[in-house]
């Protein structure tokens, strides 16, 4: 990675006086193959190994050779990898925005309770609806992808709109991060209440959920999940300026004419549609939303928006690809617990990452 | 005078609270700034300062009354508009990691890019202009967070400098500096205002400074009176001493400073001048001393002997002996001394 980010700094005599501020394709281009690489990766492994050149070759539709396999990776494993993608990338570009917003490098979605709210949303239709029909068929019946979607999605969007509103009055990003705090614990409490009044079956339900796991969606949900994190990631394009502008602050970026407003309703639409439908199909996924965004900071060295969302997205499908591999414990029948998997090998690494490279320092005066 | 750039018409500022009935700081202000001018707002803790800096930015509505940008309205303009015409720099710090200095000064082409930001080449010749004025290409490829206190003051002027504004507001730009970067800041928005014409408006606490630079000065006095003038006016006609009036300090008006000295009770001859005779005036000064010229009247007196490389000074009372001493330490030392012993005396 050093050696790209070197060359592609690299310019011409007139400008080399000046660093450059361009898109760093090259580096960007990179992250695509690496992620591209995952991707194929993802499909290759499993408890059955298929050979790369037979998932390509099924991947261009022509025959391989065992015909189980092409049901294996188009119908299992295609939809699975997708989902990580997607979800990754989601989760990377909202915890990019949060941070950026609250000005503070331990804002993700979870710690400002977005994924509390969409947990809740998901008890409320899993654990609370229904209690009539409480059979085990009627709760899988409800697991409908559009009425978990929305559920998950008007918890996240009502939990960031409070948090916002209550932004708006008390200034301080520290008191803003404990009164995320504080949703989250209500949220919770009110799930718990929904836990001790609900039967096995439905807890059951709600617990493998929050486990969280990319394998659950279909084709049929992937219609849903695909068009509208992409509508998201679309919104968080379009306000990459903002986000620059909103670097030095709302003061500044105001003198600078941001409309402060319009600026974070989008931001905020933006991040709670992505955080809260990735929750809603995948579960509560704790860490990539915070980890992404430093670790492609500490990758690309910059602070630019047009360069950390692209690779925010690209990086955040990797790591999602990759965990979600490491969860499947290649070779064995056992799937292990996606979030376990992200944090047990995630942090680390992270860690790793940013101590070497010195990037604590200076984001967001930390 | 040159174009006017920045006008209000009878404005009133101050806050008007939900509840509770509103508090005005200051009513029927009728101001201008022109291209080229350097107005420095001066004024005690407290008064109101920043109130009127950010109703003149627009980032707090007026009371009462309009402020114009250019000659339009500042309320008819949307955000984007005014950013065009009007630049600050702000008292907070910013505190943001991975960004260098060139990246920071093109964040200031924010109302000129398209929706995507993209920067043209005319926008890089702007941030590297920016940057050339305020004498910090050097510092073009450092990281933010490393700079130093001066270094990145003078990083923020260039990126206010690169919305090619016509009227810059800076917000204590001299706060936190030491006093060499200080001057050297002030001496550097003088010459900016001057070279490119625009109107620079900064409240500061720096008085001497503010008096030596500023064309025009703005005195905003507890109650809300508001003084306009040339600084030099303002020191003869007595607005200076009306505004900070406080017990403990006393205006110089011939200096053009601040004493901070306690009232005098003993009258101290001092003969000999040049820099040796001005410091050990402050010195005397500091010990609680009148300072008179030697020919005067005094209990005590003090003759400087020795040049300026070797300065030696004698110390002469009624009827006492001469002593020599060679620091003005010994010097407010004995001056004591002999003050305690009078006093006893006169017990």
């Amino acid at each position: 990675m050093d050696t790209i980010i070197q060359t592609s700094a690299e310019t011409t005599a007139d400008d080399s006086l000046w660093p450059r501020l361009g898109l760093r394709p090259l580096a960007l281009a990179a992250l695509a193959g690496v992620a591209l690489f995952a991707f194929l990766l993802s499909l290759s492994f499993g408890s059955v190994r298929i050979p790369f050149e037979q998932v390509v070759l099924i991947l261009l539709g022509e025959q391989p050779e065992r015909a189980t396999w092409t049901t294996i990776v188009l119908d299992f494993r295609l939809p699975k990898a997708l989902t990580a993608a997607l979800a990754g990338a989601a989760l990377g570009v909202s915890g990019l925005q949060m941070q950026t917003l609250f000005r503070n490098p331990l804002a993700d979605p979870f710690v400002l309770g977005v994924s509390s709210g969409a947990s809740l949303g998901v008890a409320l239709v899993v654990l609370g609806v229904g209690a009539a029909n409480n059979t085990l068929l009627a709760v899988a019946g409800l697991l409908s992808n559009l009425s978990l979607a929305a559920a998950a999605s008007v918890g996240a969007g009502a939990v960031l709109m409070l948090v916002l509103t209550l932004a708006r009055q008390v200034q301080s990003s520290v008191t803003l991060l404990i009164l995320g705090l504080m949703i989250s614990y209500l949220t919770s409490a009110v799930v718990s209440l929904l836990l001790y009044f609900s039967i096995a079956e439905r807890i059951q339900a709600y617990v493998a959920w929050t486990f969280g796991s990319f394998g659950g969606v279909t084709w049929t949900q992937m219609q849903v999940l695909a068009p509208v994190t992409g509508v998201g990631l679309l919104l968080a394009f379009i306000l990459t300026k903002s986000l620059n502008a909103l670097l030095l602050g709302e003061a500044y970026a105001r003198s600078m004419g941001l409309d402060i407003r319009r600026a974070r309703i989008g931001i905020v639409a933006s991040g709670a549609v992505l955080a809260g439908t990735v929750t809603a199909f995948c579960g509560p996924i704790a860490f990539l939303g915070i980890a992404i965004p430093h670790l492609c900071r500490a990758l690309l060295r910059s602070a630019d928006h047009r360069i950390l969302i692209p690779a925010c997205v690209l990086v955040g499908a990797t790591a999602a690809l990759l965990a979600d591999l490491a969860a499947q414990a290649p070779g064995t029948r056992v799937v292990l617990p996606l979030n376990a998997i992200t944090a047990l090998i995630g942090a680390p690494v992270v860690v790793w990452i940013i101590l070497r490279r010195g990037v604590g320092r200076g984001t967001f005066g930390v | 005078m040159s174009a006017t750039v920045l006008a209000t018409e009878r404005l009133s500022i101050g806050y008007a609270p939900r509840r509770g009935p509103r508090r005005v700081i200051a009513a029927d202000l009728n101001l201008t700034l022109c291209a080229g001018e350097v107005i420095c707002l001066l004024g005690p803790n407290g008064v109101g300062k920043s109130t009127l800096l950010r109703t003149l930015v627009g980032m707090l509505p007026p009371l009462e009354g309009r402020v114009f940008l250019d000659g339009i309205d500042l309320s008819t303009l949307n955000p984007r508009e005014i950013a065009r015409r009007l630049s600050v720099v702000l008292t907070e710090r910013i505190e943001v990691g991975q960004l260098t200095a060139y990246a920071l000064v093109a964040l200031g082409r924010h109302p000129h890019t398209d929706w995507t930001g993209r920067l043209t080449r005319r926008d890089e010749e702007v941030v590297r202009w920016a940057l050339e004025v305020v004498d910090a290409v050097n510092l073009a490829g450092r990281l933010v967070h490393e700079l130093s206190d001066g270094e990145r003051q003078r990083v923020m002027v260039a990126r206010a400098l690169a919305q090619e504004p016509s009227v810059m507001v800076l917000d204590e730009p001299t706060a936190f500096l030491d006093l060499p970067r200080r001057v050297e800041m002030m001496r550097l928005l003088r010459q900016l205002a001057r070279d490119t014409n625009r109107a620079l408006l900064l409240s500061t606490h720096d008085l001497d400074l503010a008096l030596r630079t500023a064309d025009t000065l703005w005195l905003l006095a507890p109650g809300g009176a508001l003084h306009v003038g040339a600084p030099e006016d303002l020191v003869l006609g007595g607005a200076f001493e009306a505004t900070f009036a406080s017990d403990g300090i006393t205006f110089d008006r011939v200096q053009g400073h601040f004493r901070i000295h306690p009232p005098a009770q003993h009258r101290v001859a001092l003969v000999g001048d040049g820099l040796v005779g001005e410091w050990t005036t402050r010195a005397l000064e500091r010990a609680g001393c009148q300072v008179v010229r030697g020919d005067e009247p005094a209990a005590l007196q003090v003759v400087l002997t020795g040049d300026e490389r070797q300065p030696c000074w004698q110390v002469l009372t009624n009827g006492g002996p001469p002593q020599q001493v060679a620091s003005l330490r010994e010097v407010v030392a004995l001056v004591q001394r002999i003050r305690q012993q009078d006093w006893e005396s006169h017990i």
